[in-house]
C-alpha cells in the first residue's frame, strides 16, 4: 500500500516537472500558424525558416510556424469554422474577404493594411503546352479555336482557376469591339474545348502532364515552372499570352486569434518580413513574381514582361467579379446551362 | 406491463434499447438532424432554387444511376466471386479473398488516381479503348468503373458467409428429385441468397451514392455531363453557400433513405416469401 503511494507521488512530481518544463520552453519558443493553399508549400518552407533565424537574431526567440495547405476556399472554411490561424496566405481576396464577412475575424479594410493589396507576391496566367507547341498555341485566342483540348481546372470549385477564366475574359474585352457579350461568347468556346475540369490545380496539372490529356494546360505561373521542374522537363514549354492578369494571392494577420493567443507582434513581423530583399528573393526563387523591382529586375528572363490587368479595374473587385460570373447562375454557370 | 415486460426471455431489454437509441441519436441521428435544421432555415423558392436546377438535377442522375447499375453489376459479378470463392479449391485463394477486401482498405483518392491512370488515354488499358472508341476516363462510364470498385467487397461479404451455410446437400436434394442445374439454382439457390444478395447491393448502392474522392478523379467532372452530386454540395461550400450545400443534401439523404427504405422492404418480403417456401 505505501509502495503504491509512493509511485503515485513519484508519478504527480514527475509529471508537474514535466509540464513545467514544457512552460518554460514555451516562454522561449512562439507558435505560429500559417493556413494557406495548395502551391504554396515550397514557398512557405524556405520563406519560415529565414524568418525564424530572422527573428531569433532580432529577439533571441525561437519561432515555429506551422503550416496547413489545402484548397483555398477549404482553408478558409476552417478558419471561419475555428481553426486558430495566426495568418492566412490565400489564393485570392475573396476567400478572404469571407473570413472578415462569415466571421468577423478581421477589419473589412484587412487588404488596405499591408503594401501591394496585402499580396507581397505575384503571379500571372500562362500557358503550357507540349514541347515545340506543335498546335502552335500563341495567344487567348488559339485556346477558343475549334479542335484544341484546353485543360483547366473548375472555376466553381478551385480559386486559383477564377484567375484563368477571367484572365480569357480581360483578353477578349481587350480587343477591337470588345463587349460583356463577346467576351461571353469566347470565353464560352474556350471552356466548350475543355474535356476535364479537375476539382483542382494540382489535379488539372497531373491530367495534362501525367495523363497526356489536352493540347494546352491554363496554368499559373508559378505552377507551371513547377510543373516543368519537377514533373517534365524538356516536355513542355511556357507560351505567355499578348494579355493576362496580375494574380495576387494576399496575406492577412488574424486579428481575433492573434489578440487572444498574443501573437500580434510576431504574427505582424512575419508577413512584414516579405518586404525584406531576403524574402522577395526567396518568391522569385519559387517562381512567384516579386513586387520589389530590383529583384524583379534580376529575374527579368524567367518572368517574361506582358501586358496585366488588374482584378480591380476590369473587374471591379473579387465580390463583384465572383457574384457575376462564379456564383451558382452566374456566367460560367450559363455556358454550361442553356 | 411491467410484469410482462419482467418475464422476457432475455434479460436487459430497457437497458440495451435505451442504449441502442441513444447511441442512435449521438452517432446518427444529430449530426444528420443539423442538416434538416440548416435547411429549415430556407425560404421554399430559395430551397428549390439550391436543389432543382439544371445543373444539380444532372448531377442526381449521374449519381443515383451510375450508383444503381454499379450495385446491379456488383450483386452479379460479386455473387460470382462469392461462389467461387466458397464452392472451389484452387491456388491463390486466401490471397483472392484477402483481395476482395482491399477497395474497403485502399484510400479512395488512390484508386481514384489508379483508376484514371490506368484508362486515361495513355494508360495501361486506355491505349487499347481509345482506339475503338470506349472513353472511361474522364466521362460517367468512368464514374461507373469507380463505383464498381468501391461496391464490390460489399457484395462478396454479405453474400460469402450465406453461401458458406447453404449446404450442398441441399442442391443434391433437388437433384435427386427431378430438378435440373437451372431449376436448382433458380429455385433453391437464389432464393436463398437473396436477401443477403440485396443487402449486398443495399450497402453497395448507399457506399456510392456518397462516394467522393474515387469518382472526382476520374470523372472530368464537367457541368450537366459528369459532375456528381456530392462535388455539386462543393462547390457550393466554395462559395460559402452553406445553406445551399445542406438543401443539396437533405434532398440526397431523404432520396438514399427512401431507396434504402424500399430495398429493406423486398428484403422481408423475400424473407416471408422464403420462408412459407420451406
Amino acid at each position: 500500500m505505501s509502495t503504491h503511494i509512493t509511485r503515485r507521488k513519484m508519478i504527480t512530481l514527475a509529471t508537474s516537472a514535466l509540464m513545467l518544463g514544457a512552460g518554460l520552453a514555451q516562454a522561449q519558443q512562439i507558435a505560429l500558424l500559417n493556413v494557406s493553399y495548395d502551391p504554396t508549400r515550397e514557398l512557405y518552407q524556405e520563406f519560415n525558416a529565414a524568418f525564424a533565424k530572422y527573428w531569433k537574431g532580432k529577439t533571441g526567440q525561437d519561432v515555429v510556424i506551422k503550416q496547413s495547405h489545402g484548397g483555398a476556399a477549404k482553408q478558409a472554411r476552417a478558419v471561419i469554422d475555428g481553426l486558430e490561424a495566426d495568418v492566412v496566405t490565400l489564393a485570392l481576396a475573396y476567400d478572404i474577404d469571407a473570413i472578415h464577412e462569415r466571421a468577423k475575424l478581421i477589419p473589412a479594410d484587412w487588404q488596405k493594411r499591408l503594401p501591394h493589396n496585402s499580396a507581397p507576391y505575384t503571379s500571372t496566367i500562362v500557358f503550357l503546352v507540349r514541347k515545340g507547341n506543335p498546335r502552335n498555341i500563341r495567344d487567348w485566342n488559339d485556346l477558343a479555336r475549334p479542335g484544341v483540348e484546353v485543360i483547366t481546372p473548375n472555376p466553381k470549385t478551385s480559386g486559383g482557376a477564377r484567375w484563368n477564366y477571367l484572365a480569357a475574359w480581360a483578353y477578349a474585352l481587350a480587343q477591337p469591339d470588345g463587349s460583356d457579350a463577346s467576351a461571353k461568347d469566347f470565353v464560352t468556346k474556350i471552356y466548350k474545348n475543355v474535356k476535364v475540369l479537375d476539382s483542382g490545380a494540382r489535379g488539372s496539372t497531373t491530367t495534362f502532364v501525367e495523363r497526356g490529356i489536352g493540347d494546352v494546360f491554363i496554368s499559373w505561373e508559378n505552377e507551371a515552372f513547377l510543373a516543368i521542374k519537377e514533373l517534365g522537363p524538356g516536355k513542355l514549354d511556357i507560351v505567355v499570352p499578348s494579355l493576362s492578369i496580375l494574380a495576387e494571392p494576399p496575406v492577412t494577420v488574424v486579428d481575433k486569434v492573434v489578440d487572444k493567443r498574443g501573437t500580434r507582434e510576431v504574427a505582424t513581423e512575419y508577413l512584414k518580413f516579405w518586404s525584406t530583399p531576403e524574402a522577395q528573393e526567396i518568391a522569385a526563387r519559387n517562381f512567384y513574381r516579386p513586387r520589389a523591382p530590383k529583384v524583379l529586375a534580376k529575374h527579368a528572363e524567367q518572368f517574361v514582361n506582358v501586358k496585366l490587368i488588374t482584378i480591380d479595374d476590369v473587374f471591379g473587385g473579387w465580390q463583384k467579379a465572383q457574384q457575376i460570373h462564379f456564383n451558382d447562375g452566374g456566367i460560367f454557370d450559363q455556358i454550361y446551362v442553356k | 406491463m411491467a410484469a410482462v415486460r419482467a418475464h422476457r426471455v432475455l434479460p436487459g431489454f430497457g437497458l440495451s434499447l435505451g442504449f441502442t437509441l441513444a447511441y442512435m441519436s449521438l452517432i446518427v441521428l444529430v449530426p444528420l438532424s443539423a442538416v434538416f435544421i440548416l435547411t429549415s432555415t430556407m425560404s421554399v423558392q430559395a430551397f428549390l432554387d439550391a436543389v432543382a436546377s439544371p445543373r444539380v438535377v444532372a448531377s442526381y442522375r449521374l449519381t443515383f444511376g451510375a450508383s444503381l447499375m454499379a450495385a446491379l453489376i456488383n450483386v452479379v459479378f460479386g455473387l460470382l466471386l462469392a461462389w467461387a470463392l466458397v464452392r472451389y479449391r484452387f491456388p491463390g485463394k486466401r490471397l483472392v479473398d484477402a483481395l476482395v477486401d482491399l477497395p474497403f482498405a485502399l484510400p479512395t483518392a488512390v484508386a481514384g488516381i489508379s483508376l484514371t491512370a490506368l484508362y486515361a488515354k495513355n494508360g495501361w488499358l486506355g491505349q487499347y479503348l481509345e482506339p475503338v472508341g470506349i472513353k472511361v476516363a474522364f466521362t460517367p462510364l468512368g464514374v461507373l468503373v469507380a463505383l464498381v470498385f468501391i461496391g464490390l467487397p460489399f457484395v462478396v461479404r454479405t453474400v460469402q458467409p450465406v453461401l458458406e451455410d447453404l449446404d450442398t446437400e441441399i442442391e443434391e436434394a433437388a437433384a435427386s428429385l427431378g430438378a435440373d442445374r437451372w431449376q436448382t439454382v433458380r429455385r433453391v439457390v437464389l432464393p436463398t441468397l437473396l436477401p443477403a444478395l440485396l443487402t449486398g447491393f443495399a450497402l453497395a448502392f448507399a457506399r456510392a451514392v456518397g462516394e467522393y474522392g474515387s469518382v472526382i478523379f476520374i470523372a472530368g467532372n464537367l457541368p450537366m455531363i459528369s459532375e456528381i452530386t456530392p462535388l455539386i454540395i462543393i462547390t457550393k461550400l466554395e462559395q460559402y453557400d452553406y445553406v445551399g450545400a445542406t438543401a443539396v443534401a437533405s434532398v440526397m439523404l431523404v432520396a438514399s433513405f427512401i431507396l434504402l427504405l424500399i430495398i429493406n422492404g423486398l428484403q422481408s418480403w423475400s424473407d416471408r416469401r422464403s420462408a412459407r417456401g420451406l
